[in-house]
């Protein structure tokens, strides 16, 4: 019988021949990360085990969610884990000023290849199915845990095959696809499930847009979400990974739970409603929705092509006066080659702030923060209510064209409607 | 073990922000943790919650972030079990990791309501409704997870194991 790709990559990293779903497995671990609000709590626990770290090399630090440090408690969870850092000799602790959001700086760094088996404190962990690795977001606990022993035990997932076919219409992006497949299932739908994404249309997403899928797998409850390894992939590692890895692909018998189609050709660009990230809309439904708020950014659309896409919008336009924008690049290479390009300039421009790299407002953290009654488009990944502040405030999900274009128009908009 | 207590009453996809919202994040403090917890959803839970009370929800309970202070704040409210149609996977293991044990009782939840008393026999996975005299079987948890669970937690398991 065959497998699926997270199935293959299971049995390789549990050390046997074959999975099935269901089954209980100790897998190791090629790479470990955690926050600054996860860590300092995975180190209490791992201290409790009172064993060295299994790899110094396979653990990844990124102080990203309320660093730079916005208050006092924030400093010092963020010292506990500089300071475990230091003691382990950590190789990839990132500091302020090199850091960016986790999930856009590990694969950008190298720290993720084809048929890797990663696992993180942070439930966006899952973005790093994008580039053909098994990962998936645990807690503090598994983390701890993991850092001492350099494994852990999963339950092998059933997988639900995505089939792409078709182009990508212009001013729709990855954000649009995984919306619509989780309006179409339901933050539910994948739970406890592997989301395997394949056919034709594959070739048609661009390494950011696979990311960006990859990134909210977990909003529809799966475990995580991948992608086969192509010559997309191969060119996204190229530059960046230079050990040694073994990728996998699903077998032609590979037992799936369901099949999913998605005619990449016919959609368009939607919105999620809050207060749940299936809440998805076509955008021209909602487009008389004023907003106060828009943020740009994210480990879910803090990359460059996204930053490109709203800056092509935004760039010689003004941002409509009652709207506050905020774009944060995910991390300083983002940052850099933003402003070589001239994105940053014309955001700044157009009257929007540009933030370091942080998650800071996406889960409500700091660095633009809402009011009650105060509503955002937001190209972050949860609408949860309360998620960006005050608990009667709103968060309306989208891509970073609508986020730009309803910056510019101070409602709700379809990209269509500011640029030709 | 059993466990008896009043239920707190909950719908579907209570996300882990409304649990714990993020603002209170710059704490891992379970007592600080346990004076905000689900104040997004119910401002009264965190005042009025006794010990041994249980919280009754529906599908997906702690969907959303992985951030293990939900089960924690939860648990150091004093609320012994949460029982829901069914979980998040992270929430799942997060709270078994901690100690905290769940029950999936599938769409039978719909017949339980706030405030009901509620008897859970953990060793012989019953659930009882004592309140509307209802009584339900519960799926044991696969044995090894089990093994976590009468281990306190993961990392005692671990301790013992490496």
């Amino acid at each position: 019988m065959g497998m699926t790709m997270t199935e293959k990559i299971f049995a390789r990293h549990a050390g046997v021949d074959h999975v099935v779903p269901g089954q209980l497995i100790r897998c190791k671990v090629d790479l470990v990360l955690g926050n600054d609000i996860t860590a300092p709590p995975a180190i209490k626990e791992f201290d409790r085990i009172g064993k060295p770290v299994f790899d110094k090399d396979k653990i990844a630090l990124v102080p990203d969610h309320f660093t730079p440090n916005k208050d006092i408690k924030s400093a010092e969870m963020a010292k506990s884990m500089r300071e475990f850092a230091k003691k382990h000799n950590i190789k990839n602790y990132f500091e302020v000023g090199r850091m960016g959001i986790e999930h856009v700086l590990l694969p950008e760094v190298g720290l993720v290849a084809p048929g890797e088996l990663i696992i993180g404190a942070d439930s966006h962990t899952c973005t790093y199915g994008a580039l053909g690795a098994f990962a998936t977001g645990v807690g503090s606990t598994d983390m701890g845990a993991a850092m001492a022993t350099g494994d852990t035990w999963f339950k092998v997932p059933s997988s639900i095959k995505v089939v792409l076919t078709g182009k990508m219409p212009r001013w729709v992006s990855g954000k649009d696809v995984i919306l619509t497949l989780i309006g179409m299932i339901g933050v539910d739908g994948a739970r406890y499930q592997a989301l395997e994404f394949v056919g034709e249309g594959v070739a048609e997403l661009t390494m950011t847009d696979r990311l960006t899928i990859s990134n909210m797998a977990i909003e529809a409850g799966a475990k995580n979400g991948i992608f086969p390894v192509d010559a997309v992939t191969l060119e996204y590692i190229s530059s960046r990974v230079n050990r040694d890895y073994i990728s996998v692909s699903a077998d032609g018998d590979a037992i799936y739970d369901r099949v999913i189609n998605i005619e990449l050709d016919k959609l368009t660009p939607v919105v999620a409603l809050p207060h749940l990230p299936e809440n998805v809309r076509p955008v021209g439904e909602v487009a008389e929705t004023v907003i106060n708020q828009v943020v740009i950014g994210s480990c879910t659309n803090g990359r460059i092509e996204d930053l490109a896409q709203a800056a092509e919008i935004i760039a010689g336009r003004q941002i409509h006066p009652d709207v506050r924008t905020i774009v944060i690049p995910g991390s300083q290479a983002v940052y850099m080659e933003a402003m070589a390009k001239g994105y940053i300039e014309s955001f700044i421009k157009a009257g929007a702030v540009v933030s370091t790299p942080t998650c800071g407002p996406c889960l409500g953290g700091y660095m633009g923060i809402l009011a009650a009654g105060e509503r955002a488009v937001a190209t972050t990944n949860r609408n949860f209510r309360g998620r960006m502040g005050h608990v009667d405030s709103e968060v309306y999900l989208a891509g970073p064209a609508v986020a730009a274009a309803s910056a510019i128009m101070g409602r709700i908009a379809a990209p269509w409607e500011v640029s030709l | 073990m059993i466990l008896e207590g009043k239920v707190w009453r909950y719908g579907d996809n209570v996300d882990t922000d409304v649990i714990i919202p993020a603002r209170y994040l710059n704490s891992a403090d379970p007592k600080d943790l346990a004076t905000h917890c689900m104040e997004d959803i119910d401002p009264t839970f965190a005042g009025n919650v006794n010990s041994g009370d249980i919280i009754v929800a529906g599908r997906n309970f702690g969907c959303g972030s992985s951030r293990e202070h939900a089960p924690v704040a939860i648990k150091a409210s004093g609320v012994p079990c949460v029982i829901a149609d069914s979980f998040a996977r992270i929430f799942f293991r997060n709270a078994i990791n901690i100690g905290l044990p769940l029950i999936e009782l599938g769409t039978a939840v719909a017949e339980i309501d706030n405030g009901n008393i509620v008897k859970i026999d953990l060793d012989r996975g019953i659930v009882e409704n004592v309140t509307k005299g209802k009584e339900y079987k519960v799926q044991p948890l696969p044995e090894f997870i089990q093994k976590i669970a009468s281990a306190g937690g993961l990392i005692n398991y671990v301790k013992g194991d490496c």
